[in-house]
């Protein structure tokens, strides 16, 4: 308590205000002190109190260099005490000589607490810790101060519970750190994908146009996939009040964009495939796989021309209504009469969809007994079902 | 014994790759069973052999198409032959059941074959040796000519439990004698 000087909480050079609280009292070590009630402020030099009112006006306040602070640490609740005050304690050097007056001469304590009343501004151990690394107090002072900035490395080489701590705390706030500038450029990119999502509509509707002159099959596929980018208005959560609601609004727009590239694959697609198409063509406003999965379990009840189907495996496939296992297994077993016999493999060129989907689809045409397998080292093929069918 | 008689012709199913595995399905499986059951009494009975191991089925030709490149595996087998074991026309030699015998009759039709053909020649009252009964002249017309003999006594044995024959064993003869 004795470091604690009188002074005017005017500004110095350099220096800047961080932080405010009120309600504080002042401890001198375990003492309750009368200091009681006050605001304290923070600035990049110094820690003030002042009676309320009193700092705003300029009157003489009670302040205290932040040079003089050798560690912070915030007090663990007592097991016993009923209080909902939080306290920091400031551990501190030896006072000055040279001080100003100060409202206490002289103490036996090493350290000071801050007891506030109305809780913590959790920041205020951060900000200290940040003002004592970077003493903004030595840096307008002449040259020959460098040389007090060695002694810098011995602060942050102290052994001990405390050196640890501080250890683990500059790890945090380089984490902290870390965090806030990735986000920086996640935000970056979000506010670039609306205007990405606009140039390849823009590029779409242009293609369109010039449909024509546009006849070579890569340029026909490419000019699908832009075509297949973008919804104007993506369904989002925000606009609705219950999670119902915007389920079936999502069910909707998935059945609305999906209807063409599912016939075009078959009448049937993964719902990873589903996953990445819907997002691919919000671009932004991403849905999540439980909304994706929520919203198409959905579908069958609203009367959509798709619904979601589990296969035996747990394969789940968003597939169009008209599609049912039967004309799969019906279809399958006219390719499988058509090419002899086929392996998974084969099928999923030959329809242009996943190996998993060829392979879910010849296992529905065995269940309907239209094809029977030939399990081999060569590997798995299904054969038209001979077996049944010829005697 | 195992000798691929040259004659014998396959049926469509033996050059048909899923013929050779255990269908999932269960209206094919119980066809492609089925199929597989007459094909071995069919087999066994052109090639008038009784007896299979199945440790050296694998390379039985009528388990191992070797220019479709498929064959049974021996769980496979196995199921076919407990499959006729159940409508008695086959049974393990031995308890790891690895040795088996195939009937093409069962061991009843066959006694009442052999019984048809004594009391047709009225032979009843008379004593024949088993050797007569499956080598001697006189049968080479009968199925059961060439018939193995431990197949043959088993099949006596199930009329003597009838009370139409006696099986008579002794070292240096084996007859039967039909009533």
């Amino acid at each position: 308590m004795d470091r604690i000087e009188y002074a005017s909480p005017i500004l110095l050079p350099n220096e800047s205000y961080l932080a405010k609280d009120r309600n504080v009292r002042l401890y001198d070590g375990d003492q309750k002190t009368s200091f009681e009630g006050g605001e304290l402020i923070l600035t990049t030099h110094r820690l003030m109190w002042g009676r309320p009112g009193a700092i705003p006006l300029g009157q003489v306040c009670l302040t205290m260099h932040l040079h003089l602070v050798v560690f912070v640490e915030e007090d663990s609740p007592n097991a016993f005490s009923f209080s909902r005050s939080r306290k920091i304690i400031l551990h501190l050097k030896e006072a000055p000589p040279d001080r100003n007056e100060g409202p206490q001469p002289s103490s036996i304590y090493n350290f000071i607490k801050l007891s506030f009343r109305e809780g913590l501004n959790s920041d205020i151990v951060g900000l200290l810790n940040d003002c004592m690394q970077k003493r903004r107090w030595e840096w307008g002072q002449s040259q020959p101060n460098v040389s007090t900035k060695p002694s810098l490395p011995n602060i942050k080489l102290r052994t001990g519970i405390a050196g640890i701590e501080r250890g683990i705390q500059e790890k945090q706030k380089q984490t902290d750190e870390n965090i806030s500038l990735a986000f920086k450029d996640l935000s970056k990119l979000m506010s670039m994908a609306k205007d990405m999502v606009g140039l390849s509509q823009n590029i779409s509707t242009k293609i369109r146009e010039k449909q024509g002159d546009i006849t070579e099959d890569e340029t026909v596929r490419f000019k699908l996939y832009l075509l297949s980018l973008g919804i104007d208005d993506p369904v989002t959560r925000d606009a609705y009040k219950s999670d119902n609601q915007y389920y079936r609004s999502l069910a909707k727009q998935i059945a609305d964009i999906l209807i063409t590239p599912i016939t075009e694959a078959g009448g049937i697609m993964a719902l990873t495939d589903v996953f990445c198409r819907v997002n691919r063509a919000r671009g932004l406003e991403l849905l999540s796989p439980e909304d994706l999965l929520n919203a198409c379990r959905l579908m069958e009840s609203l009367d959509l021309p798709l619904k979601m189907y589990k296969f035996d495996s747990g394969v789940i496939v968003l597939q169009l209504v008209s599609m049912s296992n039967e004309s799969i297994a019906e279809s399958t077993a006219d390719m499988l009469n058509e090419k002899g016999s086929l392996s998974s493999e084969e099928l999923a060129r030959l329809l242009g969809i996943s190996v998993l989907l060829a392979k879910e689809r010849l296992l529905t045409t065995e269940r309907f007994g239209k094809s029977c397998r030939d399990d081999s080292s060569e590997g798995l093929r299904f054969y038209p079902n001979l077996l049944l069918s010829k005697e | 014994m195992d000798k691929m008689p040259e004659q014998f012709e396959f049926p469509w199913q033996h050059s048909f790759p899923p013929f050779f595995t255990l269908q999932p399905h269960s209206e094919t499986r119980a066809r492609q069973i089925s199929v597989w059951r007459a094909l071995i009494l069919d087999y066994f009975r052109f090639a008038k052999t009784c007896t299979l191991d199945i440790r050296e089925a694998s390379h039985h030709p009528l388990f191992n198409n070797a220019s479709i490149n498929r064959k049974l595996d021996n769980e496979f087998i196995l199921a076919a032959l407990s499959d006729l074991q159940r409508t008695q026309n086959a049974a393990p030699v031995d308890k790891q059941r690895h040795r088996w015998e195939i009937y093409w009759h069962t061991l009843e039709e066959w006694g009442n074959l052999i019984y048809n053909y004594v009391t047709n020649r009225g032979a009843t009252g008379s004593v024949l040796t088993l050797f007569e009964l499956t080598q001697g002249e006189d049968v080479q017309d009968e199925e059961f000519c060439g018939l193995e003999t431990d197949v043959l006594v088993k099949a006596l044995r199930v009329l003597e439990g009838e009370g139409k024959c006696e099986v008579i064993t002794s070292d240096d003869l084996e007859g039967v004698k039909f009533f």
